[in-house]
């Protein structure tokens, strides 16, 4: 335990020693407010909730987590730091981590940080602000979700770029069985209880239960595991190739 | 305090570490010697315990670095090739990492922080992110993280690459200063360095030990071990050379560029006296007259090349 503290004390450091950081944030920020306000038409359409708001969390999610995500070990294997790392005396599951939980923490002060949306969304009118509440906890659940994929294929190479690729294309594939027009093409021809195994197993269906302010217990338990699961396959990668 | 047991390393059909055993006791420092590509440091990753050995096994303090890694790994201190570190970080926020990773807090913690600052003068540069220090700097914050926790074992991989000759100088008197209660793996290029640090030195090559043994002992394979060079004026050296050869404990005379005659004896005897004796009978006017302990380098050729041309036959 002591061991995951100093290395996420030092992870969230030293995000906030380079710019990357604050280009980060700065990027989220512009994005998630420009969806919002042009693409969502919070004004337009006259009610004061944020459902314009978290609605393209899930595609803003897909491109700027891997940003975030491809560095946690492909940097590491890069500088070699890694062999630094490693021959630490701590677990490499105190090293995953460690090192997720600091990136989950970078991603939640990011999150933290669109609160003006809120307080302009109360200024204006009445929400309820239980429900806007639940969705900024489903929208934490699914970048940890987003992360934990890319934390662990970040594990498998020491190039960034091939990080953030792979991560995307792997993060997009779970968003798709929860997309509209894939389970359309489903719906026609497979039983109802087939559509809805499809739609699942995507972050999307999960989200959008939460986002709409309903705490699910399913779709935390579904964000639950697949951090889970993806952060033991990274814990597994870094033992099988921890020197190449 | 170390132990390896046909430890063997192979990636796909490299072999780069191939059969090694051997045992290394407290206050001994070891040097490992080898050309580029030998296996040295892929040994010195397994005994630190990253890279995992395809067969056999390595021991530290008794602890085996496969079935209890931590508990081995927390003897050890170790400074891997290249001496990487995390560039954004300053070398105090970097060594204060690694002695809460340690475990040391307190009173303990900034006593070995202010120890090892103070003996690789880390003091100017504390404050400046370590990407931006020169590769001399980085490779002492390398070492001082090493050292940090006083650790029972060090490997040090190359550590005085990249310094100049005084930090050099320094870094193995620290070596050396420290090394009475440890067990140091280091491994160099540089064979002086052996002469310098090391109480014993493994050479290495095609993952294979080739010999071990002191310096000295192995100082006295090589075929210049207690050659005798002399200087003469007023002889020809031709003439002196071929009087020389005459003698039956010697096996060759060497010529120099200046003059000077080196008397390679048979197998390796005392020739000094019959040397001495012979200028004497002449009445030779010897201007320098040394007796050589033999090359490291002579030795290190020797014995790397012949490995590779046995390798070569089969």
């Amino acid at each position: 335990m002591r061991n995951i503290g100093n290395i996420f004390r030092r992870e969230l450091v030293a995000y906030f020693a380079t710019p990357v950081a604050y280009v980060f944030i700065v990027i989220f920020l512009l994005l998630a407010g420009a969806f919002t306000f042009y693409l969502g038409n919070f004004y337009e359409r006259g009610q004061a909730d944020l459902s314009p708001f978290f609605m393209w969390h899930p595609w803003l999610y897909l491109f700027l987590v891997p940003a975030i995500s491809m560095r946690l070990w492909a940097e590491e294997r890069k500088s070699g730091s890694i062999e630094l790392l490693m021959t630490l005396p701590i677990r490499s599951s105190e090293a995953v981590l460690g090192k997720y939980l600091a990136a989950w923490c970078f991603c939640g002060i990011a999150l933290t940080l669109t609160f003006p949306i809120w307080l302009t969304v109360n200024y204006l009118g009445d929400p309820d602000n239980g429900a806007i509440l639940a969705a900024y906890l489903g929208s934490l659940l699914m970048a940890g979700g987003f992360l934990a994929i890319g934390a662990c294929i970040s594990a498998t190479t020491r190039n960034q770029v091939i990080a953030f690729i792979i991560t995307v294309v792997v993060c997009f594939m779970i968003l798709l069985p929860g997309l509209p027009f894939v389970l359309g093409m489903f719906s026609s021809w497979a039983p109802q209880a087939v559509v809805d195994a499809i739609a699942s197993l995507s972050f999307m269906t999960h989200f959008s239960s939460l986002s709409r302010g309903v705490i699910d217990l399913r779709a935390m338990i579904y964000f639950g595991l697949v951090i889970g699961f993806w952060l033991a396959a990274n814990t597994i990668v870094l033992e099988l190739r921890k020197a190449d | 305090m170390i132990e390896t047991e046909r430890l063997t390393k192979r990636y796909g059909d490299l072999v780069a570490v191939d059969d090694l055993s051997f045992s290394v006791g407290q206050g001994e420092v070891l040097g490992f010697l080898g050309p580029n590509g030998a296996g040295k440091s892929t040994t010195m990753k397994m005994i630190a315990g990253f890279v995992t050995p395809t067969e056999g096994a390595a021991r530290v303090c008794g602890h085996d670095l496969e079935t209890d890694p931590v508990a081995a790994k927390r003897e050890i201190g170790y400074l891997p090739e290249g001496a990487p570190c995390y560039g954004e970080m300053t070398p105090r926020s970097f060594l204060e990492f690694v002695a809460d990773i340690r475990g040391l807090h307190g009173s303990d913690k900034s006593r070995h922080l202010a120890e090892v600052i103070e003996r690789l003068h880390l003091d100017d540069v504390l404050a400046q992110p370590i990407d931006t220090l020169s590769k001399g700097y980085k490779r002492r914050v390398g070492l001082a993280q090493a050292i940090l926790h006083d650790p029972r074992v060090l490997i040090l991989d190359e550590p005085t690459d990249g310094l100049d000759p005084n930090q050099k100088h320094e870094v193995r008197a620290l070596i050396r200063e420290i090394s009475s209660d440890k067990t140091i793996i280091i491994s160099t290029h540089i064979l002086e360095e052996v002469h310098a640090v090391c109480s014993r030195a493994i050479i290495i090559a095609h993952g294979r030990i080739l010999a071990d043994d002191t310096p000295a002992a192995l100082e006295a394979r090589s075929r210049h071990h207690n050659a005798v060079s002399l200087k003469l004026s007023g002889i020809p050296p031709l003439d002196a050379a071929s009087a020389l050869k005459g003698l039956d404990v010697v096996a060759a005379i060497e010529q120099g560029d200046e003059g000077q005659l080196r008397v390679v004896p048979r197998d390796g005897q005392f020739i000094l006296a019959a040397v001495g004796q012979l200028a004497l009978e002449r009445g030779w006017h010897v201007d320098e007259l040394q007796v050589e302990s033999g090359q490291l380098d002579d030795v290190f050729r020797d014995i790397t090349t012949a490995g590779a041309q046995e390798e070569a036959r089969t």
